[in-house]
């Protein structure tokens, strides 16, 4: 029935998450950083509907389609937020960008 | 034998798609690369037999999501950046921390999910629509309709903050 | 009605009026002015907790104390305390004594305090006060009497340093407070070693236990206790802050310092009587202590022409009478003695401020007729005469000055005379020491005569010595403040048939308050008694009676006839005739002084020398360490604060490698 053992898609999840992960820490693009964080949930989700899968139960799936919810509130939110910095700093370099410290 | 196959070849796909969104200097052919990567996950939800989730995600993240994307760097029109140049401490730490994700999530996904309980019931009857609908519809129908205030309130949220000037 | 709800009702209504009267003008300025109101509100909580009180008095105890346990205060393995509050003939006469005399000078105040700024604060105090006072003599267990009896304290602190823009009264206020700590703590102590012995603290358990205690740890504690009292009431050695609280507003000298708190060691030792029987050292010591403190305040009282000043020490000395009953094992004459001076001493309070009231209308008067020179409005050497134009205070001033001097028939002859009796037959039983307490009991009966008519007849007869009398006079106080006058000399009056001497068994009366505190036949009263053995035969009490009546009416003539003819100047005749013995009651036998060179000067100048440099180096550097200290990490952590948000990521991805490693391994 599932050929593929379980642990296969955790561990490329797991890859997928930590090259999200590394996008976040090396980039200064913010857009390129929300793209990452955008990966990091997808495998997230990846993760999620294996389990779901695996062990029969739809609940996983549903959290995938919140999940998916969220992500599209939050890019929003965010893409928002980057025209927002842009309009005032014209830039969306992160490292030009330090409101914390003001 | 054709399933892993199938499997392997997809997730080197993701993996150097992925690797490509994290190296390019030009946002758009990140985000592209990010589309193809999308692409590619939904295709594994297909080998995994959630129909409905394979299709939500190229609809809702290749589709509408990465567009979104598309959209903003264009209309920000943003060349191509200077990345990944200087290396300095910071990246190195980035990068000692992000392979230590990487090992000790791979490690726990290959240790820890071995010895689940097999399932009793068919994997392609799990991932229907029909399924989910159920239980979004009944289970999770309180959760579903904050999702959608959720969401109108990001769209408000955002609108007012693309709207606003700052003096 | 249940005994619960009245009980919540008499203790809770007066905190209630504290807060309405202290929090909603506090938050709310335009409040303060509201001062009907607030007096109003002020007084009605003392005085329905008055009329419940009444209520409950007429019920009658049916011999047992009822005792309305509200909750636990604390329960700390076998010892528990709880707010428990008891009704029985002692505390119903103290809670009548504390709302009812409490209740019309509430009312004296709202035209008192009148034109004071901060009228809203004052009733606040006042009702708080007397919801500690009714929290002291109700409460069931000592350490609820300690909370009183500190609450009280901290009233009186808050009262006497009322006026505190002047540093006069808030140097008295807190010499009141500090003086008093000396009286609580040997209370503290009292109560450790009840807790230590008797392993509770609620009344009838530590009278019950104190058969089970040995000798010297009674002793010990009825002393503690007694110290306690000394401060509180205001004896030897501990008497020298009550002059001094004079400061406060005149209501509160009357209320707090006269009639209910200075009271409240008496009603201590009265509460503990079983206890205090069973040290008849310490009796001796409480008998010898209160008379000496009688005799040597109504000596000061004699040179001191503050007419508040002479009612203070008057008040310190009438204590010291109560103090010699409670001495003698007479317990219900002191309660008796509490019962007629609150009505007495409250009412020349009130008079002696119903005047002051009348001359700081003269010096506002003066000052406006373009005088500058001093004016001291509570200075009798500045009075005179008054009795033409305060008609009321001048009467009610007079009769309750007959009252306290003993004159037949008003409430003081009673008590006065039968705390001297009861001292007189102590005495006869064999107890040598209360002969000589009444001894010195009735040479300060004949003083107190003589000091309060002088301080009537300076106040009020005779011609006005202020300046330009012939243009500027006083005029009486408004109704509030003269009505409350005018019921507290009637009761001065008629106070005293409550307990009639023992002769009057032969005619068919009885002697009320002996049967209700001490108890009669078939039920025994709160208030023990010592047995006595001998008795004395009615014509000797008779003659007792027939000199104590004598030296009081022949105090008052004398006075009289000596201060009208001479006025001011029997003072110096006085002063002429005692000599060096006059100096030393004028500096009031320099206990001030003493204290001041053994324990105030000592304290400050090893303060000055020791302390200021440990203060300095060592307690501000500690501190001035800990604040660099801090800067030092503050600086640190500002480092890591960059504001580049990829930095706090990689914060957040550390704490996630970490917490994984955790789960991991």
């Amino acid at each position: 029935m599932m050929e593929i053992p379980l642990s296969w898609y955790l561990s490329l999840s797991g890859v997928l998450f930590s090259i999200g992960v590394m996008g976040v820490l090396f980039r200064s693009n913010l857009i390129v950083i929300l793209m990452s964080v955008e990966l990091m949930l997808n495998a997230v989700n990846l993760t999620l509907v294996a389990f779901s899968q695996y062990l029969g139960d739809v609940s996983g799936q549903i959290l995938v389609i919140f999940v998916m919810s969220v992500a599209a509130a939050e890019a929003a939110i965010g893409l928002a937020l980057v025209i927002a910095i842009f309009r005032n700093k014209l830039t969306v370099d992160i490292n030009n960008i330090n409101l914390f410290k003001h | 034998m054709f399933a892993e196959t199938l499997f392997l070849g997809a997730s080197l796909i993701a993996i150097v798609a992925s690797v490509g969104m994290l190296v390019s200097r030009s946002p758009v052919r990140s985000a592209l690369w990010l589309i193809l990567t999308l692409i590619v996950i939904a295709g594994l939800y297909l080998t995994l037999q959630a129909d409905f989730i394979a299709v939500i995600q190229v609809l809702v993240y290749a589709g509408a999501i990465m567009v979104l994307f598309l959209f903003v760097i264009m209309l920000l029109n943003l060349g191509e950046m200077p990345d990944l140049e200087r290396v300095d401490f910071k990246k190195g730490v980035g990068f000692v921390l992000g392979v230590a994700v990487l090992t000790l999530l791979t490690y726990i996904g290959t240790t820890a999910a071995l010895d689940f309980p097999a399932s009793s019931s068919d994997p392609a009857t799990t991932g229907t629509a029909t399924a989910i609908a159920k239980s979004l519809f009944t289970q999770y129908a309180l959760p579903f309709e904050m999702i959608g205030i959720l969401l109108l309130l990001a769209t408000i949220g955002a609108v007012m903050l693309a709207k606003r000037t700052f003096e | 009605m249940n005994l619960q709800l009245l009980v919540v009702l008499i203790v809770g209504l007066p905190l209630v009026g504290a807060l309405v009267n202290g929090l909603i003008p506090l938050f709310y300025a335009p409040a303060r002015q509201w001062k009907t109101l607030i007096g109003a509100v002020g007084s009605l909580v003392v005085m329905v907790p008055f009329a419940l009180a009444l209520y409950l008095f007429s019920q009658g105890t049916g011999g047992l104390p009822d005792v309305a346990a509200l909750y636990t205060w604390m329960a700390v393995g076998d010892f528990s305390v709880s707010v428990a509050y008891r009704v029985d003939e002692l505390s119903l006469i103290m809670t009548l004594i504390v709302t009812g005399v409490g209740g019309l000078i509430h009312v004296y105040a709202t035209g008192y305090m009148a034109d004071d700024r901060s009228f809203w604060k004052f009733f606040a105090y006042l009702n708080l006060f007397i919801f500690m006072m009714l929290n002291l003599v109700l409460a069931n267990n000592l350490l609820l009497l300690f909370l009183g009896w500190e609450g009280v304290g901290l009233c009186s602190w808050l009262l006497i340093g009322f006026w505190y823009d002047k540093r006069k009264n808030s140097a008295a206020a807190s010499k009141a407070f500090i003086v008093n700590r000396v009286g609580d703590f040997a209370f503290l102590l009292a109560m450790f070693i009840v807790v230590r012995d008797v392993g509770s603290l609620d009344f009838d358990a530590v009278l019950a236990g104190t058969a089970g205690m040995s000798a010297e740890a009674v002793t010990m504690v009825v002393l503690l206790l007694f110290i306690g009292a000394t401060g509180k009431s205001a004896q030897i050695p501990l008497f020298i802050w009550l002059p001094d609280a004079m400061a406060g507003p005149t209501p509160v000298s009357a209320l707090i310092h006269a009639a209910t708190m200075v009271t409240s060691g008496l009603y201590l030792l009265a509460r503990m009587s079983p206890m205090v029987l069973m040290a008849p050292d310490i009796m001796v010591l409480i008998a010898i202590i209160g008379a000496v403190t009688a005799l040597v305040a109504a000596t000061i009282a004699l040179t001191r022409s503050d007419i508040k000043q002479v009612l203070a020490y008057s008040t310190v000395s009438q204590l010291g009478f109560m103090f010699m009953a409670a001495g003698v094992g007479a317990f219900f004459v002191a309660i008796f003695h509490v019962l007629t001076h609150a009505f007495f001493k409250a009412c020349l309070f009130l008079g002696s401020g119903s005047v002051i009231h009348g001359m700081h209308h003269v010096e506002h008067e003066l000052r406006h007729r373009g005088y500058d020179g001093a004016f001291d409005s509570q200075d009798m050497r500045l009075m005179g005469g008054l009795r033409e134009f305060m008609p009321v205070t001048r009467w009610t001033y007079l009769l309750s000055t007959l009252a306290i001097a003993g004159i037949p028939l008003t409430a003081g002859f009673f008590s006065k005379d039968e705390i001297l009796f009861k001292a007189f037959e102590y005495g006869y039983d064999g107890q040598l020491y209360a002969w000589l307490a009444w001894a010195i009991g009735l040479g300060t009966a004949l003083l107190t005569a003589f000091y309060m008519t002088r301080s009537y007849m300076l106040t009020f007869e005779g011609s006005g010595r202020w300046p330009m009398p012939d243009q500027v006079h006083p005029h009486e106080s408004p109704r509030s403040m003269t009505l409350p006058l005018i019921v507290l000399a009637g009761l001065a009056m008629v106070g005293g048939f409550i307990g009639l001497p023992k002769v009057a068994e032969k005619l068919g009366f009885s002697n009320w308050i002996h049967g209700y505190l001490a108890g009669h036949a078939g039920h025994a009263g709160p208030v023990a008694e010592p047995e006595l053995h001998a008795h004395v035969p009615v014509g000797l009490e008779i003659a007792l009676i027939l000199a104590g009546s004598l030296i009081a009416i022949g105090g008052v003539v004398w006075a009289w006839r000596f201060y009208g003819r001479y006025e001011l100047g029997g003072d110096e005749l006085v002063q002429g005739r005692f000599g060096r013995l006059y100096r030393w009651w004028k500096v009031g036998y320099g206990f001030n002084e003493l204290y001041d060179r053994t324990v105030v000067r000592p304290v400050i100048s090893s303060a000055e020398k020791l302390f200021a440099p440990f203060d300095q180096r060592i307690v501000d550097g500690l501190v001035n360490a800990v604040a660099r200290v801090m800067q030092a990490f503050g600086w640190l952590f500002a480092r890591l604060q960059t504001g580049v948000v990829q930095n706090y990521a990689l914060a957040i991805v550390l704490g996630v490698v970490l917490v994984m490693l955790l789960l991991v391994f």
